[in-house]
C-alpha cells in the first residue's frame, strides 16, 4: 500500500513535469528608453524565451517613458523589470537580466538552489 | 554679489498645522525635502497627510502622497477620524495617493537594476494634478523589499535630487532606530530640515512630543514641543514663541469679599491678571475662589471652572453651604464647569481640552482647582512649562485666570511645588494659625503686582454667609486669632473701660483745679479792688485838702487888704 502510494506521487510529478513544459507563458517586461540595462534585459529575456520557453510564451516590451501611467497600475518600482502574469504565482524579476539562474528561478524553470 | 533680501530669506511652504509653522517661522522649506522621523506610532503618518491636507485645502498646493505601508483605502479610512475627507480631494484632483506594493517574496534580482520605475510614477503622479507638495511615507520600505543596499543608496541620492529639481516641497518619513534618526540612514540625504517625533509615556501618562532637529538656512525652535492628535488633527503646542506681547489692563475687577477688595488697594485684581491662591489642606481657596466665580456671574461676566478634584455638584453643595448659589449661575449659562481627573489624560491634552473650552466658551473669568493635582511623580517641570503656556494664553486672551494651589503640610507656605509663583501676578497665601489649641485661618497677601496692597495678616473666617474678613490681634502678645482672639479683645475691653474711667477722673480733678484757681484770682482781684478804691480816696482826700489852702490863703490876704496880688500858684510872697 506505502509502495504504490509513492508510485502513484513520482507519477503525479511526473505528469506535472510534462505540463509544467506545455504551459504558457505571458509576460511582460517593462524598460526606460534605450539605456544599456534596458537593452541588455531585451536581449538576455528574449534569449531566454527562445531558449526555454519556445513556442509557448508571450512576451510584451513597454517603454515606460512612452506609457507612464502603467507603471502605477502595474506596480513599478525598479527598471528593468519583468513581469511573469502567468502562470502564476505572479513574479517581478528585476534587473538586466544578467544573472542567468536567477531569472530562471523567477520564471519557475529552476528550483531555488 | 549682494542678493536682495527677499532672495535671501528662505522660502517656506506653510504646513497649516497648528503650532508647526510658528516653530518653524513659517513652515517647511519650499522645493525642499523635509525629513520627518519617529518611532512606530507617533504620527508621522499623520503629520504628512495634513500637510498634504492643508496644502490642498488651505494653500491651493495640491499633493502626491506616495504609500508604501498602507493602502490607499486604509489611509482614506485612517484619516477620515480627523475629518480629512480625502476621497473628495482626489475627485477634485486635489490629491493623489499611490500605494507602492512592494512584496519581497515576489521579487527576484537578476542583475543591475534602477528606481526610474518609481521615478516615472511619481513623475506621472505629479504632473496629473500639477502637485507641489510630496509624500513618501515610508520609504525605507525599500530597503526591506527590494535587494541590493549600494543601488538602493545610489537611487535614493537621486531621488532626493531629483525632487529637490521638481521644485516640489517632499515630507519623507523614516523610522527612528537606536544610535541614528533612521533605521536607514536617510538623514544622509535629507539634510535640509529634520523633524523628530516622539512619544513617550511616563508616569503612566503618554506624551507625544516635536522636535526640529535641524533646519537649514532657517531660524527655529529647538525645544522639543508637545503635539496632540485630536478630532481636528495635530496640534503642536510651543512655549516660547508667544512671546510677552499681551497688553495689560488697568481695569480693576472686584474679589467677591468686600475686605479683601480694600485690602488690594481697595479694587481687587486687575482684569487679565493671574491670581494664585494657595495654602495648605481645609484653607478655603476653593471658597475663595468661588466667591470670586459668584462676583464674576454677578457681574455677568462668563466664567469657567476646571475642576481636577471635585464634581460640579459636589462644588456647588459645598458652597451653598456657606451661602454661595453656583447653581443659579451654571442654569443660567453663565458658569460653566469641566471637572476631569489629571490622570485622564497627559498634560498636553489637558491644555489642549482646557484651549478648546477656553475657546468655545469665551470666558472673562478662568479658575483652575488645583493646579498642583497635575504634579505626579517628576513631572514638575512639565507642569510648570504647561501652565507658563495656560498663563500666557489667558493674558493673551485677557481672561483673568484664579489658580488654586494645596501646599502640603511641612512644605514651605511661600513655595508653590511646581514654582510658579514668578507667573503669578497676585498672590493670596492662606495659612493655618495654630495658637492656644486652636487652628484658625489666617489671609495676606504675598504679592500683588502694580498695585498698593496691605501688608497685614486678616483672620480668614469662612461663615454660612461666606467669607468674612477679620482684623487680627497683633500686640504684645504675638498673634491672635479665634477665641485668642476673642478673649483678648474682651481684655482690651476691660483695660479700656478702666483706662477710660481714669482719663474721667483726671479730668474731673482737673476742673476742680481750675475752679479753685478761677476762685483764688477773684479773691485777689477783689482785694485788689478795695485797696485801689482806699487808695484813691486818699489821694483824693490829700487834693482837696491843698484846693482848701489856697483858698484860705486867698481869703486870708483879702482880709489883709494887701496890694500885692496874690499868686495862686505860688502862694508864698514873704
Amino acid at each position: 500500500m506505502l509502495t504504490e502510494r509513492v508510485t502513484d506521487s513520482t507519477h503525479q510529478f511526473e505528469q506535472s513535469l510534462i505540463r509544467l513544459s506545455e504551459i504558457h507563458y505571458v509576460l511582460r517586461l517593462y524598460v526606460t528608453g534605450t539605456t544599456p540595462q534596458s537593452l541588455r534585459a531585451i536581449m538576455n529575456v528574449k534569449k531566454f524565451c527562445e531558449e526555454y520557453l519556445k513556442g509557448r510564451y508571450e512576451l510584451e516590451v513597454i517603454d515606460l517613458y512612452q506609457q507612464p501611467q502603467l507603471a502605477q497600475g502595474e506596480q513599478i518600482i525598479a527598471a528593468p523589470t519583468l513581469i511573469k502574469k502567468l502562470p502564476l504565482p505572479l513574479r517581478r524579476i528585476i534587473g538586466d537580466m544578467s544573472k542567468s539562474e536567477r531569472v530562471l528561478v523567477g520564471l519557475d524553470l529552476q528550483k531555488k538552489i | 554679489m549682494n542678493m536682495p533680501e527677499e532672495k535671501m530669506r528662505l522660502p517656506k511652504a506653510p504646513t497649516g498645522i497648528q503650532g508647526l509653522d510658528e516653530i518653524t517661522s513659517g513652515g517647511l522649506p519650499k522645493g525642499r525635502p523635509t525629513l520627518v522621523c519617529g518611532s512606530a506610532g507617533c504620527g508621522k503618518t499623520l503629520l504628512a497627510m495634513e500637510f498634504l491636507v492643508r496644502g490642498a485645502r488651505q494653500y491651493n498646493e495640491p499633493g502626491v502622497f506616495m504609500a508604501f505601508e498602507e493602502t490607499e483605502n486604509d489611509l482614506i479610512q485612517n484619516v477620515a477620524s480627523l475629518g480629512f475627507d480625502l476621497k473628495d480631494l482626489i475627485a477634485r484632483k486635489k490629491m493623489v495617493i499611490d500605494f507602492v506594493y512592494i512584496e519581497r517574496s515576489e521579487i527576484e534580482e537578476t542583475g543591475e537594476y534602477d528606481l526610474e520605475g518609481l521615478f516615472i510614477r511619481l513623475g506621472q503622479a505629479i504632473d496629473s494634478i500639477g502637485a507641489k507638495r510630496v509624500v513618501l511615507d515610508t520609504i525605507e520600505s525599500l530597503f526591506s523589499g527590494l535587494p541590493n543596499e549600494l543601488i538602493l543608496r545610489a537611487e535614493l541620492r537621486r531621488l532626493f535630487r531629483w525632487l529637490k529639481e521638481k521644485g516640489v516641497t517632499a515630507i519623507i518619513t523614516g523610522e527612528r532606530s537606536e544610535g541614528s534618526l533612521t533605521r536607514y540612514g536617510l538623514e544622509e540625504y535629507v539634510s535640509d530640515c529634520v523633524i523628530i517625533l516622539d512619544h513617550r509615556s511616563s508616569e503612566q501618562v503618554s506624551s507625544r512630543r516635536l522636535r526640529v532637529v535641524k533646519y537649514r538656512g532657517s531660524s527655529h525652535g529647538t525645544n522639543e514641543y508637545p503635539f496632540l492628535i485630536d478630532e481636528d488633527g495635530i496640534s503642536v503646542l510651543p512655549v516660547t514663541s508667544l512671546g510677552l506681547q499681551q497688553i495689560a489692563s488697568t481695569q480693576r475687577i472686584p474679589t467677591g469679599i468686600e475686605r479683601l477688595d480694600s485690602m488690594l488697594g481697595g479694587a481687587g485684581f486687575f482684569r487679565g491678571s493671574s491670581v494664585l491662591v494657595s495654602g495648605t489642606a481645609g484653607t478655603g481657596k476653593s471658597s475663595l475662589a468661588a466667591h470670586f466665580v459668584a462676583a464674576a456671574c454677578q457681574r455677568g461676566e462668563q466664567t469657567l471652572y476646571f475642576s481636577f478634584e471635585e464634581s460640579p455638584s459636589q462644588i456647588m453643595r459645598n458652597m451653598h453651604s456657606i451661602g454661595i448659589d453656583l447653581q443659579k449661575w451654571e442654569k443660567k449659562g453663565l458658569l460653566q464647569f469641566q471637572a476631569n481627573r489629571p490622570t485622564f489624560t497627559g498634560l498636553e491634552m489637558h491644555l489642549t481640552m482646557m484651549h478648546k473650552a477656553i475657546n468655545a466658551f469665551k470666558p472673562k473669568v478662568v479658575i483652575v482647582d488645583p493646579l498642583n493635582s497635575f504634579v505626579m511623580g517628576g513631572n514638575a517641570t512639565e507642569v510648570k512649562a504647561m501652565l507658563m503656556r495656560l498663563v500666557d494664553f489667558l493674558k493673551m486672551k485677557e481672561i483673568t485666570g484664579l489658580f488654586t494651589n494645596l501646599t502640603a503640610g511641612g512644605g514651605a507656605l511661600e513655595q508653590t511645588d511646581i514654582a510658579i509663583s514668578s507667573l503669578i501676578d497676585t498672590w493670596l497665601l492662606l495659612r493655618d494659625i495654630e495658637i492656644s489649641g486652636e487652628r484658625n485661618r489666617g489671609m495676606y497677601i504675598l504679592k500683588s503686582r502694580g498695585m498698593a496692597h496691605s501688608n497685614q495678616i486678616r483672620e480668614f473666617l469662612i461663615t454660612d454667609h461666606g467669607i468674612e474678613l477679620r482684623d487680627v490681634y497683633i500686640g504684645s502678645g504675638g498673634v491672635l486669632t479665634g477665641s485668642a482672639r476673642l478673649a483678648q479683645e474682651a481684655q482690651e475691653q476691660v483695660a479700656q473701660t478702666i483706662h477710660d474711667q481714669d482719663v474721667e477722673r483726671r479730668k474731673l480733678d482737673l476742673e476742680r483745679k481750675r475752679k479753685i484757681m478761677e476762685a483764688q484770682i477773684t479773691a485777689l482781684r477783689f482785694e485788689f479792688e478795695a485797696q485801689e478804691f482806699e487808695a484813691m480816696n486818699i489821694i483824693g482826700q490829700e487834693h482837696a485838702r491843698e484846693d482848701h489852702q489856697t483858698q484860705e490863703r486867698v481869703d486870708m490876704a483879702q482880709i489883709r487888704k494887701a496890694d500885692a496880688k496874690p499868686n495862686r500858684q505860688k502862694g508864698n510872697s514873704k
